[in-house]
């Protein structure tokens, strides 16, 4: 079947996330990635013409990255919104920008020091995506994602009688493949009841439904298609990528259905510009901040009808040789919190062939999403170039 | 001190959200109301979505409300609220047709239903800021 890709991952790269790195920035950690993901694509740093910043996720700015790696002639640069769902809304800003041929390599670095840095709660406040929120809604006590997502979730659960022992099943699985990682924060294997006797944080959001606080960087490198045949690394090429806003995107609280998040918007025009369906995909990589997040987003990217995500997800359905293998590496919430760029590294580990122990086998299409701030979705379609 | 406990977040009202807080400490509940169509709308801000009429009315809740959803918080993620844990935050719809958040107060989480009634109050929040609260209906 001839498909038409939009732009192609060329590198992938980064850091050891199996410990803290206190003393080191997030603009070093990202640098290290970047090296790492430039040397994968076969590429100097000075062939790097096009640096998209995956916005509300760190301090770092185009120029930072330019000014350390030296960079001769940057032709392009953006910040992408939307926190959790700016990588994959940077892989589309990235592709659009291959395509037009405004430039030809384009470094995507992420680096957070969310464990030895600023913790999530504090970061939060001064952040404008969330003015609103800020205005009407810190000042009861609702301050962390965690307060803010856990309504959703239990309306969920309410209206479609999804259960906890359910979210615990998406935990267990994402733990149990970051075992098989190497590169994983989190080593020690967890069950059912480990989940359940885990202390509420929100509820109903017990601490093995929350995502890590994180040291580390990851880095992609995207590039033109026709380009992408010259480099080292086996291309894996973008066949269809879209954004998604939900009703109501400044606050949950006034969201005409809780239930729906941004990526249901997302999802259909995705699939149709890649040409293929929910059935086509062998493995998934979903944005994890939160185990409900991954069930709600698994139904409206179109793999199980609304309030069947907690079926779906039963008797380890989503662990490799199950229906859908998702969160290969371990995730947001077992590998670390990367903001969802080792999602895409991930993924392209995967449609190369060389994701190790847990490689899904044959794997030649899957798909990346992003979630991020209150709702904002974005997902991407790739393919074994 | 270096662990001294931060004050609670407060509001910082702008010329679009001022007579909200405005109502709240005089214990009223205001919302805006589309003076050229009639929707009313929340949170407070200049622009109506249904017909892009920035002329607004400000109405006062009836004062009444059910429950949409809710979360019971148990870990400090702030720690000016760390006393007062573990609280309920509800959403709850009112019948203006908007929603809010706001502390459950007078009963527990256990008996909360999705379209359980409840009412309208206010109480200070211990630093001066008067805030809605939830309680059981009558």
């Amino acid at each position: 079947m001839a498909r038409r890709s939009i732009g192609a991952v060329t590198g992938i790269g980064e850091t050891d996330y199996t410990r803290p790195h206190p003393g080191r920035s997030a603009l070093s950690l990202q640098l290290e990635a970047s090296l790492k993901a430039i040397a994968d694509a076969g590429l100097a740093p000075r062939e790097i013409d096009g640096i998209v910043i995956p916005g509300g996720t760190g301090p770092v700015v185009a120029e930072d990255i330019a000014t350390n790696l030296g960079l001769p002639d940057l032709r392009f640069s953006v910040v992408t919104p939307l926190g959790g769902a700016a990588a994959v809304a940077g892989l589309q800003c990235a592709a659009a920008a291959v395509a037009m041929g405004v430039c030809n390599h384009v470094l995507m670095p992420l680096g957070r020091t969310g464990r030895s840095g600023a913790r999530i709660g504090a970061r939060l406040a001064q952040m404008p995506q969330f003015r609103l929120v800020g205005e009407f809604e810190a000042p009861h006590g609702a301050n962390a994602p965690a307060q803010y997502y856990a309504p959703m979730a239990r309306r969920h659960m309410e209206l479609y009688g999804t259960t906890s022992r359910q979210l615990a099943e998406i935990a267990v699985t994402t733990r149990r493949h970051a075992i098989l990682n190497g590169n994983a924060s989190m080593t020690k294997p967890i069950t059912i009841e480990d989940h359940q006797a885990s202390r509420m944080i929100a509820d109903p959001l017990r601490l093995l439904d929350c995502s890590l606080e994180s040291d580390g960087g990851a880095a992609v490198v995207i590039s033109a298609a026709e380009r992408a045949r010259d480099l080292r690394a086996p291309p894996v090429v973008i066949l269809g990528v879209a954004e998604g806003h939900p009703d109501s995107p400044s606050t949950i609280t006034q969201r005409p259905d809780m239930t729906r998040l941004g990526v249901a918007k997302a999802a259909p025009r995705a699939f149709a510009m890649a040409g293929v369906t929910p059935a086509d995909i062998q493995v998934a990589e979903i944005y994890d901040c939160f185990t409900y997040i991954v069930l709600c987003q698994l139904e409206d990217l179109g793999f199980c009808a609304k309030g069947e995500g907690g079926a779906f997800v039963e008797g380890g359905a989503l662990g490799l040789g199950g229906r859908l293998p998702v969160n290969t590496h371990g995730g947001l919430l077992s590998q670390a919190h990367m903001a969802g760029m080792n999602h895409i590294v991930e993924l392209v580990r995967q449609l190369r062939g060389a994701a190790g122990a847990a490689q899904v086998p044959g794997a030649e299409l899957g798909l990346v999403t992003g979630y991020g701030d209150l709702g904002d979705g974005t997902v991407a379609i790739m393919a074994k170039g | 001190m270096s662990d001294a406990i931060p004050p609670k977040p407060r509001p910082e009202p702008s010329d679009d959200t001022r007579p909200y807080w405005e109502g709240v400490a005089a214990h009223r509940l205001l919302l805006q109301r589309c003076a050229d169509c009639g929707r009313v709308r929340h949170y407070p801000r200049p622009l109506c979505d249904a017909c892009h009429s920035f002329a607004v009315e400000w109405i006062e809740a009836s004062g009444r409300a059910s429950v949409h959803s809710w979360t019971v918080a148990h870990h400090p993620f702030h720690p000016a609220f760390k006393a007062e844990l573990p609280y309920t935050l509800v959403t709850a719809d009112l019948p203006e047709g908007v929603r809010m958040l706001a502390r459950l107060r007078g009963m527990g989480p256990e008996a909360l239903r999705v379209g359980l009634p409840l009412r309208i109050g206010f109480e200070d929040n211990g630093e001066g800021l008067t805030l809605p609260v939830f309680r059981p209906a009558d």
